[in-house]
């Protein structure tokens, strides 16, 4: 019954003020509005990946072969080892803050201070790794190339490793120079060339019988189809650009959706990260200069907290989605 | 405020454990992918997939009642923010999915090439 109720004298007066339906102050209201809008928009962006993954489930990229860095590990494949570690910094700095709001109830001051510091640290942390994360994801490692079709091919050794385009590309001595604005015709130009072109790439794939070509059709294993060697010649033939890295209009993972994705929601996520930072370190100067002291509330903690908390959460979604599935 | 307010740390460092531990089994998993549940599949993913989804519910259940202190809450506002969320998530999954294994379908079964 308790719940159909408002608070403060339900008998008389209920349009007269002072009535927090729900039991909850206004500020801490609008909070849960603004969460479950919100988490609303996040679903969104998340089912359309689910759409498009769908869409494309035969040829999706694997995310065990494309986050496979560790700092200070180079070269050594550590999938998910480094996006673990950033789901702890970040359930951990939910942590903090979650002690800093238990601290705020019981009016101490300093512990809240302490507690609100480590929150801000570890959202400083998490932020910088996903930009180590990035950065990696847009050089990319190994190199592939696409074909006029548009499906991507990635070059492997024998025993299925793959095999990075600078290792076996030949140098035909060709010089192709970017074209910009100032040289061109019209109003012209295009994106920072590849280091290869595609002629040097089939030379060198030429000179090297050993390589074989990857496509990202998965077979019944659940793994990427690898071709024989003579599918893998004509395959290449089929060859029109070379990709290296990854940006908004193709990537050398597979599916140009897999990048724009990965772009978009976890930047997206990262935003809110900063959006969070910043008013973290808002509320603990205020707590700093003893604003909720004076007040005798600590609820601006509280309501900052559950925002904290919303980011935690919904990283705990995107990382599923993103790295395990 | 409504709730009363005791002192919650013992419990926020058992939640906090409950996470890591779900996060290591995932993380395990993950990199392990057991055949039984990797080439099984249930509803159109595979089982590996399903446990995956399950524990990160399990996981935002706890996030979301215990860090947000959704459980000292009142009755009505815990309906108002998780039943519209739910159903709403549910519903966008359905037809988005449903629309994009239709689409794939499409593609594999009929003259269309993959062009783009």
């Amino acid at each position: 019954m308790e719940s159909t109720v408002t608070t403060a004298n339900s008998e008389e007066k209920t349009w007269g003020g002072n009535n927090e339906p729900m039991g909850a102050s206004y500020g801490k209201l609008m909070m849960w509005f603004f969460i479950v809008s919100d988490a609303l928009t996040f679903s969104g962006f998340l089912a359309a990946y689910g759409f498009s993954r769908f869409k494309f489930i035969d040829t999706w990229p694997i995310a065990d072969e494309v986050f496979t860095h560790f700092p200070f590990f180079h070269g050594v494949p550590a999938p998910m080892y480094y996006v673990a570690l950033m789901t702890f910094i970040l359930i951990f700095s939910s942590v903090t803050m979650v002690l800093a709001v238990d601290a705020g109830h019981q009016m101490k001051k300093n512990k809240v201070i302490l507690y609100m510091f480590l929150t801000i640290i570890g959202g400083v942390i998490f932020v910088g790794s996903q930009a180590w994360e990035w950065k990696n994801f847009i050089k990319g490692e190994y190199g592939a190339v696409e074909t006029k079709g548009g499906s991507l091919l990635q070059f492997v050794d024998k025993d299925g490793n793959r095999v990075a385009l600078d290792d076996f590309a030949a140098d035909l001595g060709e010089v192709r120079t970017q074209l910009t604005r100032d040289k061109a015709k019209w109003f012209m130009s295009e994106p920072s060339l590849p280091s290869y072109s595609v002629a040097e790439v089939q030379a060198g794939f030429k000179a090297h019988p050993e390589l074989l070509i990857r496509t990202e059709v998965l077979n019944k294993e659940k793994q990427k189809t690898i071709l024989s060697r003579q599918d893998s010649e004509s395959r290449l033939g089929e060859a029109h650009y070379v990709v290296e890295g990854a940006n908004l209009i193709r990537n050398e993972y597979g599916n140009k959706l897999f990048a724009d994705f990965f772009f978009f929601i976890t930047g997206f996520h990262g935003f809110h990260v900063i959006t969070g930072i910043i008013i973290n370190i808002i509320i603990f100067f205020n707590v700093l200069i003893g604003t909720y002291e004076k007040r005798k509330s600590y609820e601006m903690v509280e309501k900052v907290g559950l925002y904290w908390h919303f980011v935690d959460l919904v990283w705990v979604f995107v990382f599923t989605v993103f790295y395990l599935v | 405020m409504s709730h009363e307010h005791v002192s919650n740390i013992g419990r926020i460092w058992k939640v906090f454990g409950i996470l890591s531990a779900v996060t290591i089994v995932e993380v395990y998993l993950g990199i392990v992918k057991p055949d039984f549940l990797f080439m099984n599949d249930f509803l159109g993913m595979n089982i590996l997939n399903w446990v995956f989804y399950i524990l990160t519910i399990y996981k935002a259940y706890y996030i979301v009642w215990a860090f947000m202190h959704m459980e000292g809450e009142k009755s009505t506002l815990r309906s108002a923010v998780v039943f519209p969320v739910i159903f709403l998530i549910l519903y966008l999954l359905f037809i988005l999915l449903t629309e994009g294994d239709y689409i794939y379908e499409v593609f594999k079964n009929s003259s269309i090439k993959w062009n783009f």
